[in-house]
């Protein structure tokens, strides 16, 4: 008994210290940027090229990423909702906030395109082509930066999905292609996202004129490791953290690196 | 938060659907639990055959069968390409079903098995003696352990309504045309602690606690009742 004792405090003893060592960054990014494999290449890098922080990454909706970003739950943040960045911005809750990279909204939907959504040719047309037909369209409906998109291109378009075609999950982008892809639905995505998410095999991506989608970095204003954060920042806008993103090849660069 | 939980008593149609989607998913899945749960544990306290040890440790290891991994296995049963994805019941009400009801039935036959085990075997040799049937004894038997069956229910209906991983896994926490399909308080509070609304997500933290206290005083009230 008291061997087991002794072994459960050692355990918790080494738990417990193992994350004290240097600085701890702690990056909160919008889900896609996790999902899509991104995230982890870039934090594995950034500890290589900086020994001594360690970066605690935490994938949330744009909602929560920007509440860990005012109670300064975390130090820097990585995310696609313009408007609401602009907002934090204003509020005076981020010192910086710069332009990573880019991918592409896109509409998937099931390879019969039973809406003929394709021949829209822009996703607020094929949106409208779908919302006429009436054919199963899968919100977030999660207020992410995507579902504000999505909210834009409805009302640019005059419509205002209602009916029992139009669902709402409320869930990350991944888990919402997996409902798509089961009810045989259309839904808006992000590019990087479709790509990485496995057993959707019923979506494919409508052939649509491209929509760009910024990512931006923001240092949170009097975060708990401001010079982790800024050193973070400006190494992911920098040739180091550009060229990862660039050899992934899911997302854009907005500085394309030499080789 | 105050001002949260205001709006969401506050006839919100939105809260009181979410409400009643989870009182609905629970009370049938634990109704459909009892029906098999019930008999399920008086058949294994009261009788004895070979193998019923193995049984036991069945039934007992069930009671802990993470929610998560009982929702991924009906998840792949029920997909398109999965053995019964013509059904289309993937991401319905009967998919959550489907998933809680082998999480609440360890639970009840096992603590229903335990409390049978527990009475004194004079009391259904007695019965035999003055020649009950099977089911006569079983009755009577059920009446004997009667606070710990009703302790039984408490633990199914306990998991039905504070279990998240299984349902938002089979269920999606879908809305259909603004309407609420498959979101409960449960997989809400997720959605809302996802989204930085913390408040909104205490709000309904608290009137699932409330709930599930105010279920809790009639099923203790059927408890000792005499």
């Amino acid at each position: 008994m008291r061997r087991v004792t002794l072994c459960l405090l050692l355990f918790l003893a080494t738990a417990c210290t193992s994350t004290d060592k240097g600085t701890t960054l702690v990056l909160a990014s919008t889900t896609s940027t996790q999902d899509s494999g991104l995230l982890d290449l870039l934090t594995r890098q950034f500890e290589a090229d900086n020994p001594g922080t360690q970066v605690k990454t935490i994938a949330a909706g744009s909602g929560e990423v920007l509440a860990l970003g005012k109670n300064k739950d975390a130090d820097v943040l990585l995310m696609h909702s313009p408007e609401q960045e602009t907002a934090f911005m204003k509020d005076g809750h981020g010192v910086s906030r710069q332009a990573v990279m880019n991918n592409e909204f896109i509409i998937v939907g099931p390879s019969s395109d039973p809406a003929s959504a394709s021949n829209g040719g822009t996703i607020q047309q094929a949106l409208a082509l779908i919302a006429r037909s009436q054919q199963t369209f899968i919100s977030r409906g999660d207020d992410s930066g995507t579902h504000r998109q999505e909210m834009q291109l409805w009302s640019a378009a005059g419509i205002t999905p209602t009916g029992d075609w139009y669902l709402e999950s409320g869930q990350g982008q991944a888990e919402t292609l997996v409902v798509a892809s089961e009810k045989s639905a259309y839904a808006l995505t992000d590019s990087s996202t479709f790509a990485v998410t496995r057993s959707i095999d019923n979506l494919k991506a409508l052939r649509l004129v491209g929509l760009r989608n910024p990512y931006s970095v923001i240092v949170v204003n009097d975060a708990r490791n401001m010079a982790a954060a800024i050193s973070f920042a400006d190494w992911l806008t920098n040739s180091k953290g550009q060229l990862v993103i660039a050899r992934q090849g899911l997302f854009t660069p907005v500085t394309p690196a030499g080789p | 938060m105050m001002h949260a939980l205001r709006l969401l008593l506050d006839g919100d149609p939105y809260t009181l659907e979410v409400i009643a989607t989870s009182l609905k998913i629970s009370a049938v899945s634990l109704a459909i639990a009892i029906a098999i749960g019930l008999p399920l544990g008086l058949a294994l306290g009261m009788t004895r055959f070979a193998g019923k040890g193995g049984f036991l440790v069945l039934v007992n290891s069930a009671m802990g069968l993470p929610p998560v991994v009982v929702g991924l296995f009906v998840f792949m049963a029920l997909r398109n390409d999965g053995p019964f994805g013509q059904a289309g019941l993937l991401f319905t009400p009967t998919a959550m079903v489907i998933a809680q009801v082998p999480l609440a039935v360890p639970l009840i036959a096992g603590i229903t098995m335990a409390a049978i085990a527990a009475l004194h075997p004079d009391i259904r040799l007695q019965a035999r003696g003055l020649g009950a049937g099977r089911i006569q004894q079983a009755r009577l038997v059920a009446r004997e352990a009667r606070p710990s069956l009703v302790a039984a229910c408490i633990a199914g209906f306990g998991i039905t309504i504070s279990e998240v991983g299984a349902i938002i896994i089979t269920g999606g926490n879908l809305l259909v045309g603004g309407h609420n399909y498959t979101r409960t308080m449960t997989t809400a509070i997720v959605q809302e602690t996802r989204q930085g609304r913390f408040d909104r997500a205490l709000a309904f933290a608290i009137i699932l606690l409330v709930l599930i206290a105010i279920v809790n005083i009639f099923l203790t009230r059927a408890q000792t009742r005499r």
